[in-house]
């Protein structure tokens, strides 16, 4: 087999979970126009950052050195610019993401074990984007949390679950959120997310 | 119902997991007295009324729980991290029910 081996890596393809369903066009009640835009951003990167008791202010220093992102105070608060995001989910815990790939490996230099842990989901989760006028409305029939948007601010993240399905959900714009789902349950998520989009008309781009 | 975690606000009782009595104190892991053995795995107050409760939000930030919850009414009283040095991440105060 060795004639078959190439003399440079080849550089993986990315395959999506979301491929045999994934269809792009204007779909469902479109007809007086499409409501919701759906979309997989396909990061490079997805982490999950955790800080030891007491270290969870250089956990955030770390961030903003690796990322360029301040977080804001409070739990749940977070940002999202120039492709990459950041928000908290629990006490001393923050998801990480960035459309380029190699995220861990910077910060690995960074976080150090006196400081918390890195753990690299990039393969493990698949990231939706839902926005336009009508997204808090589809996710509303998802999700037990209020989407309104002095409850759930610009950058904010939420950790909740949609039938016992985790799902970490980010507001990366007045109208628009991105939904971080298991890959293995990417599709039937995927699938759910545009039957809810139905009646007010969908567009997968 | 709804019980309102510290860091992430008001949500359904259905991403929460009841964790026990929060009455409880585990003896010392070496401990031979069967006693306190038998008090920790066997005893409880059942009040009708005010209930110290651990709870884990476990559909959520995944954090254990303190909970006061009535055992007649369902009202909870007060709600606070299980490991007290997460107090600085609250942002809900505790009983609040939105
Ligand atoms: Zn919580």
């Amino acid at each position: 087999m060795a004639e078959r081996q190439s003399p440079e890596r080849q550089l993986p393809e990315r395959l999506s979970p979301l491929e045999p369903v994934f269809h792009t066009g204007s779909h469902g009640n479109f007809e007086h126009g499409v409501d919701v835009i759906l979309t997989e951003t396909r990061p490079g990167s997805i982490l999950q950052l955790a800080a030891w008791p007491g270290a969870e202010k250089q956990l955030i220093e770390a961030i903003r050195k690796v990322t360029g992102l301040a977080l804001p105070d409070g739990a749940g608060g977070g940002v999202a610019k120039d492709g990459k995001a950041v928000f908290g989910f629990a006490p001393g815990k923050f998801t990480v993401v960035d459309e380029a790939e190699g995220l861990a490996s910077a910060f690995a230099k960074v976080v150090t074990p006196a400081i918390g842990t890195i753990t690299d989901l990039s393969h493990g989760r698949t990231a939706i984007r839902i926005a336009g006028p009508k997204a808090e409305w589809v996710l509303a029939k998802f999700f037990a949390i209020d989407f309104a948007l002095p409850a759930f601010p610009i950058g904010a993240g939420r950790s909740t679950t949609h039938h016992d399905v985790f799902a970490q959900i980010q507001r990366s714009g007045a109208d628009q959120f991105d939904v971080y789902v298991f890959r293995s349950f990417a599709r039937s998520f995927w699938k759910a997310l545009c039957h809810a989009s139905e009646e007010v008309g969908y567009e997968v781009q | 119902m709804l019980i309102t975690c510290p860091y992430c606000g008001p949500r359904d009782v259905i991403e929460f997991t009841y964790q026990g009595d929060g009455n409880r104190e585990r003896p010392q892991p070496a401990s031979q007295d069967l006693d306190a053995w038998n008090a920790y795995v066997y005893d409880r107050l059942n009040p009708a009324g005010d209930h110290n409760e651990i709870w884990q939000h476990s559909g959520g930030c995944r954090t254990h729980l303190r909970m006061v919850r009535n055992t007649v009414t369902h009202e909870i009283s007060s709600t606070g991290f299980a490991r007290g040095d997460h107090n600085a991440a609250a942002r809900h105060k505790a009983g609040g029910k939105s």
